[in-house]
């Protein structure tokens, strides 16, 4: 038997609040959990600074990739399984697409990836690609198989039904991690029914489409993104850790560029400042690292650092206020021009953050071809795009989606010398000035 | 502060309007590669690279007033127009003053159809593999667009003509 038909003797179960049990028969799905490039992904969290507002958040890239592996395992095996328009010889390369999708993942990705100008889906396929332990088990199948797998994750795999049950607008990734996050912070959003969803899905040409009569569910499911990410994903107090994550990367790099001598020298991000880093150096990382020398850098000299780092491990977060950047952009500079005189450095402590620094997406119709829409099939066999029949669906993904937030340590204006200068920077900040 | 927003008022004003969302999309792709400092992450999808952080900047932008969005019915497609309003022109002016422009290069983008700036960006999303190589991943993911030899061709000399406008 060849390792890609090769079966465990036992199924293996792993039990899952999700979906109950996720299913492993194949070898090779074992031997890639098994690998430690897998195993990294339990000490990176799914939600990232989510914990610091929603305290069961805890959850990991590791139990939504199984999540993610689980539902593709059911389509393929159960619900698309001897359909013609689907071809069965795929069935492992989804699998793995499915299982590895997030490999690439760093710590706190986002902005880790915003502040070193790297791109997650870049360490995927170096680690798929790569000398890796999870390169040497793809190749045991064969020696393009690494490769096919890369490419359903990079959305470039010339079977259009595969990529979509990874990445697309109603796809495996999003049902697991919606209904994931909804369980791990404990909030009444992001169900639906996602059994019902199962039953509907159709391979049809180049596509996943979902049959009309399944309309409502994908209706609850299109809700339940809405509402999560105003809920959960756009919350307020969680982008003010974020952005307290983001500057203390930013520190970190400025006075190592600087020539400032750290009591605890950024060993681990060195080869980021500078852009000599290795996919060694990457996968060294994790958030136990980073939560270290967040730990340690309290107590450095630069007062900037250690303040960050004291925020963000002790939940002392930025306050915010809302602000309309199409009139109150020019108040920005006189805001930042008070910081300065008032000593406090408004690169590091005034912040604006918008919903679309945010990784998070709602649906869109694609009515100029940008993105692939969700489509109908309808009982005469026509195709028709899922907001035209829904007034649901088509009444919120017509309206704009745009949250602007300012942030700022409210109690550094309080404290302290210049009372003057401050008491100006609240008032304009408290009374609608900003 | 608002410098990403600000880049991409900055150029639909260089380009002096843009028509279509798709022809956006690419046209800011591309300018990524001509060394263009735009921050909004693509990735590859159906119709080729698409960066969702764009699209969500740019509604941002129509949403604060600096840019205008027309919708245009072509009858059996519609086509979003997007300029600069004055309000984005006064914004432009005092956040933009020191982001790098190309605006040779705008205007040759601007003049390509929606269809030839997603063979030419998908070309270029695949700029890593050597030359057969991406026609054949060209045809593998864009099967159903049916792109000529000639039409192939005509990309590669438009991307060596933009070569020679990038930012050093």
């Amino acid at each position: 038997m060849s390792y890609a038909t090769q079966k465990l003797a036992e199924e293996k179960v792993f039990k899952d609040p999700v979906h109950r049990y996720i299913h492993v028969r194949d070898q090779v799905i074992w031997d890639l959990v098994n690998s430690k490039e897998f195993q990294r992904l339990r000490r990176i969290k799914q939600l990232g600074t989510s914990y610091l507002v929603f305290h069961g958040a805890e959850h990991s890239r590791f139990n939504h990739s199984l999540g993610v592996y689980e539902i593709v395992r059911r389509i393929s095996d159960d619900v698309f399984h001897g359909r013609p328009e689907w071809d069965e010889s795929e069935r492992l390369t989804v699998l793995c697409a499915a299982l590895l999708h997030d490999l690439g993942h760093g710590p706190f990705s986002h902005s880790f990836e915003k502040v070193f100008n790297v791109d997650h889906e870049e360490f995927t396929r170096a680690i798929l690609t790569g000398d890796t332990e999870v390169n040497s088990i793809l190749k045991k199948v064969s020696a393009d198989f690494p490769a096919h797998v890369a490419e359903v994750i990079a959305k470039t795999y010339s079977n259009k039904q595969v990529v979509s049950l990874i990445s697309s607008q109603i796809d495996a990734d999003r049902m697991d991690y919606l209904q994931r996050d909804a369980y791990y912070t404990g909030v009444s959003y992001g169900h639906f029914d996602m059994e019902r969803i199962l039953r509907v899905m159709r391979p049809l040409d180049d596509q996943v489409v979902i049959k009309s009569s399944g309309m409502h569910a994908v209706e609850d499911y299109i809700m339940s993104r809405y509402q999560m990410y105003w809920q959960v994903y756009f919350h307020p107090v969680a982008r003010s850790a974020e952005v307290i994550l983001r500057k203390i990367l930013q520190r970190a790099k400025e006075l190592s560029e600087s020539g400032y001598e750290f009591q605890q020298p950024p060993t681990h991000f060195l080869a980021f400042f500078d852009r000599s880093f290795t996919l060694a150096d990457y996968l060294a990382l994790d958030e136990g690292v980073l939560m270290t020398y967040f730990q340690l850098w309290i107590n450095e000299r630069d007062t900037i650092l250690a303040d960050l780092c004291d925020r963000f491990v002790n939940r002392r977060l930025f306050q915010y206020v809302d602000f309309d950047p199409g009139t109150d952009y020019k108040k920005l500079g006189e805001l930042s021009a008070l910081f300065k005189k008032a000593g406090i450095d408004p690169e590091y402590y005034l912040i604006d953050d918008s919903t679309s620094d945010l990784p998070y997406d709602f649906y869109r119709p694609g009515e100029e071809e940008e993105r692939l829409p969700i489509q109908l099939l309808m009982p005469n066999g026509d195709i028709k795009e899922l907001s035209r029949l829904s007034q649901i669906v088509d009444a919120i993904s017509g309206k704009r989606r745009t949250d602007y937030k300012l942030y700022f340590p409210a109690e550094l204006l309080i404290d302290g010398k210049k009372k003057a200068i401050k008491q100006q920077i609240l008032e304009m900040l408290r009374e609608g000035g900003i | 502060m608002l410098q990403e927003h600000a880049r991409i008022v900055d150029f639909i004003a260089t380009a002096e309007g843009v028509t279509g969302r798709k022809k956006l999309q690419k046209m800011v792709y591309i300018m990524k590669k001509l060394n263009v400092p735009f921050k909004e992450k693509y990735e590859f999808h159906i119709y080729g690279p698409y960066s969702e952080e764009l699209t969500a900047r740019i509604e941002e932008l129509c949403d604060m007033g600096f840019l205008s969005e027309a919708l245009e019915d072509k009858g059996s497609y519609v086509q979003y127009k997007y300029a600069v309003t004055d309000e984005g022109m006064e914004f432009r002016n005092a956040v933009a003053a020191s982001i790098p422009k190309n605006p040779e290069a705008a205007a040759l983008l601007n003049a390509k159809s929606a269809r030839f700036l997603e063979l030419a960006s998908t070309l270029l999303y695949f700029g890593h593999l050597e030359r057969g190589e991406q026609i054949a991943k060209l045809h593998s993911v864009k099967g159903k667009l049916n792109f000529t030899e000639t039409e192939i061709e005509e990309a590669y000399r438009f991307l060596d003509e933009l070569e020679q406008l990038k930012l050093s």
